[in-house]
């Protein structure tokens, strides 16, 4: 079989978020649980249709069968793979597969976090050998790090890096889910100001650390036409990764992103300019402008001139919701870039999935492209969305 | 009667047993004559097995640099490095003798092995031209 003849033979048919922000009182499981239930509701469905179920959170060790068993139900396919924050886009892609293959009907990919309400950032990674004896601070030490060679490659400035979080808190002032939404704009002197981290990344480099849950529903094309939401297809999918630790990364300016999204628009048969709203994995300031080189929206170096038109207004919408830098971040953040590229599009499409200020969604929007990234720039995840029009 | 691998070790308390003796040694490839770094039992991406243990000069250039901030009761800020060895691989580590956010990608270093969390470990000094 060629991977790309699952171009569109899937789409997403409901979606839901909860405890966005904080949930003190409740559990990672509790939330998760509640953003499928509200997720299998917007697609009009049951909990007993779902036959397939994906999940990874930093909170269980086998996310998938603790997910099913709180839900009640015994999926025939289910996948606990976690390859960090990316996980969820990759999941997607097997659900994609196993959908297609006829193995399931209907997939739920989840994601549950009260880390913020729970003492903070929440790992369960182990430390790294040939790492851990040097007290790195991951992840924020390996993104530091890359910052650093970065800056030193491409003569870029923390100036450079501010322009991406002031954008993110822009887009964030127009979403009123947005954590940060109620505080004002960010200045370059804030950030650059900011209690330092991990040099040169300061406090306002780092995504939030927030408590959040989200969910998905996919199922085959032909059984989506019957639902309720307007469906959103899975154009093109694909993965790669070739590190776990930072000191282990082939070039520290490079991800892998120059290959899963090669791939990714290979098979949606659509080019990086055809991109109505990009959501890309903002852990970090670093981040964005790594992703959009890789990603291929502007060579290797010149991302950090390219943020310039991120903005609200400007020529290219990135991280519309605000982005993990301004919006939500509760650990791993691959589901809410999902489900910002989905609403962009539902949105466009007439469905009801919130109200933004003028200029938060963006007008006729017809394809979106998220990208997951995981570990410490580690596993990359490019997925294209697109409304009906665009298969 | 089942296995027991008594008599041999693998790489990563191999290598620490070099350093133990005062060697920096890394792994190179007999095939290719590469070098690589973290010790492994094959050569990452071939599978190459037939591998020799070569003691390396300790000489490098930090790669990228970045100052750890950290409060002075925890025992305050530090230096956390990527470091380029001569002889090509690349490692994590640390540049001392130095304020820790002064150290700079491109600097000239030299590994020396002290004992870091209870076994012993590479660090850089910086080699002042």
């Amino acid at each position: 079989m060629d991977i790309n003849e699952i171009r569109a033979k899937t789409a997403v048919v409901g979606l839901a978020e909860t405890g966005c922000g904080l949930a003190p009182g409740w559990n990672a499981m509790e939330l998760m649980a509640t953003a499928v239930y509200d997720a299998i509701d917007d697609a009009g469905l049951s909990i007993q249709e779902v036959d397939g179920l994906f999940a990874a959170t930093a909170f269980h060790s086998m996310a998938a069968m603790s997910l099913s068993e709180y839900l009640g139900i015994r999926p025939k396919f289910a996948d606990g793979s976690n390859i960090g924050g990316s996980s969820f886009l990759a999941h997607i892609l097997t659900a994609a597969i196993a959908l297609d293959a006829g193995l399931i009907n209907v997939a739920v990919i989840a994601y549950g976090s009260n880390q913020r309400s729970a003492g903070g950032f929440k790992t369960i990674s182990e430390a790294m050998p040939f790492e851990a004896q040097y007290d790195p601070r991951m992840p924020v030490s390996a993104y530091a790090l890359a910052a650093k060679r970065y800056m030193y490659e491409f003569n870029a400035s923390r100036e450079h890096l501010a322009q991406v979080a002031i954008a993110a808190r822009e887009w964030a002032l127009l979403n009123p889910r947005a954590y940060m939404h109620e505080k004002g704009p960010l200045t370059t002197e804030e950030i650059l100001s900011a209690r330092p981290i991990v040099d040169p990344l300061g406090k306002l480099d780092c995504c939030l650390v927030t408590d959040g849950a989200a969910a998905i529903v996919m199922t085959r094309s032909d059984k989506a036409k019957d639902t309720k939401n307007t469906p959103i297809y899975l154009l093109g999918a694909a993965m790669e990764h070739h590190h776990r630790m930072i000191s282990e990364m082939p070039n520290f300016t490079t991800t892998s992103a120059t290959d899963s999204g090669k791939r990714a628009f290979e098979m949606a048969g659509y080019k990086y300019s055809d991109m109505d709203t990009v959501q890309l994995y903002d852990a970090f300031t670093i981040n964005t402008i790594l992703f959009l080189e890789d990603l291929g929206f502007c060579k290797k170096g010149e991302g950090k001139d390219l943020i310039n038109g991120i903005n609200p207004g400007g020529s290219l919408p990135v991280n519309t919701n605000g982005g993990g830098l301004s919006c939500v971040h509760p650990g791993m953040y691959g589901l809410f870039v999902t489900l910002e590229a989905l609403r962009q599009l539902r949105n466009s499409a007439g469905d009801n999935v919130g109200v933004r200020k003028d200029g938060g969604w963006i007008e006729n929007a017809k394809i979106s492209l998220a990208h997951g990234n995981g570990g410490v720039l580690s596993s990359q995840v490019t997925n294209i969305w697109g409304l009906e029009e665009t298969i | 009667m089942p296995e027991i691998l008594k008599d041999t070790i693998g790489p990563q308390k191999q290598f620490h047993e070099f350093l133990a003796e005062g060697k920096f040694k890394i792994q190179r490839s007999n095939v290719t004559g590469e070098f690589f770094f973290h010790p492994r039992i094959a050569f990452p991406g071939t599978g190459d097995r037939d591998l020799e243990w070569v003691e390396v000069s300790g000489n490098g250039i930090v790669h990228s640099t970045s100052c750890n901030r950290r409060l002075p009761e925890k025992g305050g800020d530090f230096n956390l490095s990527i470091i380029e060895l001569d002889e090509g691989p690349k490692l994590m580590s640390k540049v001392v003798g130095i304020e820790p956010d002064k150290v700079e990608v491109g600097d000239k270093v030299k590994a020396r092995i002290v004992e870091l969390k209870g076994e012993p470990n590479i660090i850089f000094d910086l080699i002042k031209d």
